[in-house]
């Protein structure tokens, strides 16, 4: 970091492809985390990660392009998440007390 | 009378017998048979009186015309809702409501008790209705209206009975065949349009008159297709061959029903559209030569049949199909109004016969086997006599009304060839032998009733003997309306139709035409007196079926006409059905739709095992199918 222009300056200096890059490789490991892992909570955690790096992308374009929209529908992606989130861990804390178990390989009876 | 008048007397002929008829079908047996009765028949005594005001209405007037509405227009195409009346129409007019009328009454007492009476009435006023609009249509498509309600009417008063499933049989006999001829009249029709571009009476009479200084040139090919196919059309109305089977069939209906439509009205509508259309049949010489051997082969085939029946409907039924096949073959020589000359004395002789027989029937409780009567004549003196005049008027015998009719054809056939004229006393020589033959064994002779039946024989009450007096009446004295000048007559009827039908003048002299009427009347005279010999005083009475041989056989068997039929076109008709229900439907189209089904079901099964319930699988195979998406947009 120099010493020249404020804070939102210097990010801009960061490149967008930076960024980009970091959105990928949360957003990967997100999806990594749902197919490899077998506990409920982390599967959820990563769902969480997955949408949180597409807010970072948001923002960081919002940045770019000098467009507040983007920043804007951050927010109401956060509001919706935070919904999300208060019905997920419902659910997950009914489905541990009916099968005593949080492993995502339990829940197999709805089949042909 | 002004035209405001004169359309409401026009509408009301037609309209008074259809409300009769919505009244009694929604009526149903609400009202008991008198009242029913009664009013039916009022309705149609009433046309009747209206079609007389209209008919001394005429002899100011050439033609009355009422348009009721635009029916319908199409293109080029205009049909109206239009009566017309003219001295051709009217004359039918008369015949139908007045003739209808007195079998209307007839039926309240031959019908007494039966449980179909209301609808039997019902079912009579409609074939009234449809008939008018038939005869007083001034266009094809009107016409073709009411040609198609008449067959209706059959139909449903065939199978009156319809509990018996023979009867129901019948029923649908008439009726597809006569689908037959209607499919050829309406192609007919759409001929006509198609070249002469008009479908009104009067426009296609313009088109081709001459003398109307037409420009059109009508093309002879086209004009014989046309007339060929309305004349098949009135083959199946008309009962001709080869689509005559239906009409003997059809008397399993109740006898006014035979006697009304089966004999008097509907059969001749064949007659009345050939004469309406006269003009379009002049310019077919070939059709014409078709019209008369038609004719003249199905009188005489009809009539060698009758010979050996023994239901004394079905002896009547031929005989109606030989009377027609006279007609035609009046029509064929180009003697339009002999044709219509016979159409109305056998309206009135025909419509006695049927009737009388009714009451032959109904005194015998229902008995229609003539081998099983004889000696009527003393229990039932009425029917004996009016049956007796109604004989002698179908043999022509002078000077009841069938011998003008009848000598008005054989003198026109003769003009074209003696050979005709011989073939045509043939028919005639026929007639004479059934109708003799029939009146010996059911009215004199031996009494070959069970002493069952013989004591509980008696005369029909009055509401059935006075119609059928009337009708005696007309079917003697019914020749004056067009006695030939040989007799100081003036041809009243032929003078009358002359603005329709064009005028038919003899070019015979008065000795030739004296001589072949008496070698007519010294034939027929022969066959009673054989028929005599033979039926009453040999006292031979038809053999039982079992033994019957030769000759005998094949006519009584009605030539095995209605076997060839069954052979030659039921038989493979259902085979090819039969073919196509366990072939085709069964097999191909069930094939297809279940083959269908089938595939998809396999798929399914096999496609539901990847719902495994793993959730880890979804989640990996939504994430492939993500990832197959993103490649694709941008691989694209």
């Amino acid at each position: 970091m120099n010493n020249n222009g404020t804070l939102s300056q210097q990010l801009i200096t960061i490149p967008l492809e930076n960024y980009v890059v970091l959105c990928l490789i949360l957003f990967s490991i997100g999806i990594v985390g749902i197919l490899m892992r077998r506990n409920l909570i982390v599967v959820f955690l990563s769902i969480e990660l997955m949408l949180n790096s597409i807010n970072l992308m948001a923002a960081a374009f919002s940045s770019y392009n000098n467009d507040p929209a983007g920043q804007a529908f951050v927010f109401f992606i956060m509001v919706v998440a935070a919904a999300e989130v208060a019905i997920g861990l419902a659910m997950l804390v009914m489905i541990y007390r009916n099968t005593k178990t949080l492993d995502i390989n339990a829940l197999n009876k709805l089949k042909w | 009378m002004n035209q405001q008048t004169l359309n409401i007397i026009v509408t009301l002929i037609p309209a008074l017998p259809l409300l009769g008829f919505l009244i009694h079908i929604f009526l149903k047996n609400k009202v008991s048979e008198k009242v029913a009765g009664f009013h039916a028949s009022a309705w149609i005594v009433i046309s009747f009186i209206l079609t007389l005001v209209l008919f001394f209405e005429l002899r100011n007037t050439p033609e009355i015309n009422v348009q009721l509405f635009n029916w319908f227009s199409v293109g080029g195409m205009e049909i109206p809702f239009a009566f017309l009346i003219d001295h051709l129409s009217i004359l039918m007019m008369l015949v139908i409501t007045g003739v209808g009328s007195l079998i209307h009454i007839y039926s309240i007492g031959y019908m007494h008790g039966d449980e179909g009476f209301n609808r039997f009435f019902s079912y009579l006023n409609l074939f009234i209705f449809f008939m008018l609009t038939l005869v007083m249509a001034n266009n094809y498509v009107l016409m073709f209206v009411g040609w198609e309600g008449v067959g209706l009417c059959s139909y449903l008063l065939i199978g009156f009975w319809f509990k018996n499933q023979e009867y129901n049989k019948a029923a649908s006999k008439a009726f597809i065949m006569n689908r037959i001829g209607d499919l050829a009249l309406l192609i007919g029709l759409f001929l006509m349009f198609q070249y002469l571009g008009t479908l009104t009476f009067e426009g296609v009479n313009n088109k081709l008159d001459v003398s109307s200084g037409t420009s059109y040139v009508p093309d002879t090919n086209i004009i014989t297709i046309i007339t060929i196919l309305l004349f098949i059309g009135a083959c199946g109305k008309s009962a001709q061959i080869p689509l005559y089977t239906w009409l003997p069939d059809a008397m399993a209906g109740p006898t006014p029903v035979s006697a009304l439509i089966h004999a008097a009205t509907m059969v001749t509508a064949g007659i009345y559209m050939i004469v309406r259309s006269n003009l379009l049949f002049s310019l077919a010489p070939i059709t014409m030569d078709i019209i008369m051997v038609v004719g003249i082969v199905t009188a005489i085939f009809a009539g060698s049949i009758a010979l050996k029946q023994n239901d004394i409907k079905k002896v009547l039924a031929y005989s109606t199909v030989s009377q027609l096949g006279l007609m035609f073959f009046a029509i064929g020589v180009g003697a339009y109004e002999a044709a219509f000359f016979h159409l109305i004395t056998h309206a009135f002789f025909k419509a006695l016969l049927f009737l009388s027989a009714g009451s032959v029937i109904h005194g015998l409780h229902g008995e229609q086997d003539i081998r099983k009567m004889g000696g009527l004549g003393k229990y039932m003196k009425i029917t004996h006599w009016v049956f007796g005049f109604g004989v002698l008027a179908i043999m022509a015998v002078p000077p009841f009304s069938g011998f003008f009719s009848k000598d008005d054809i054989l003198v026109s056939a003769y003009l074209q060839s003696p050979v005709l004229w011989g073939l045509g006393l043939i028919a005639g020589l026929f007639t004479a032998f059934y109708m003799m033959r029939l009146y010996y064994l059911v009215f004199r002779g031996e009494e070959r009733m069970n002493e069952q039946t013989k004591s509980k024989i008696h005369e029909s009450p009055k509401v059935i003997t006075v119609p059928l007096i009337i009708l005696c009446v007309l079917a003697i004295v019914g020749g004056v309306i067009n006695i030939p000048e040989l007799f100081g007559g003036d041809k009243m009827m032929m003078h009358y139709l002359s603005d329709i039908v064009p005028m038919h003048v003899h070019h015979l002299d008065a000795s030739t035409e004296w001589m072949l009427m008496a070698f007519a009347s010294v034939a027929i005279i022969l066959t009673i007196v054989a028929v005599r010999i033979k039926y009453l005083e040999r006292k031979v009475v038809a053999e039982n079926d079992a033994d019957m041989k030769g000759l005998g056989k094949l006519l009584n068997a009605k030539y095995y006409v209605d076997e060839l039929y069954n052979a030659v076109i039921v038989k493979p008709l259902h085979a090819l059905s039969e073919f196509l229900y366990k072939i085709f439907d069964l097999q191909i189209i069930d094939g297809l739709v279940n083959g269908a089904a089938r595939t998809t079901g396999y798929f399914a099964t096999q496609l539901k095992n990847l719902q495994t319930g793993n959730i880890s699988f979804y989640l990996f195979a939504m994430a492939l199918g993500m990832g197959g998406i993103i490649l694709l947009i941008i691989l694209m």
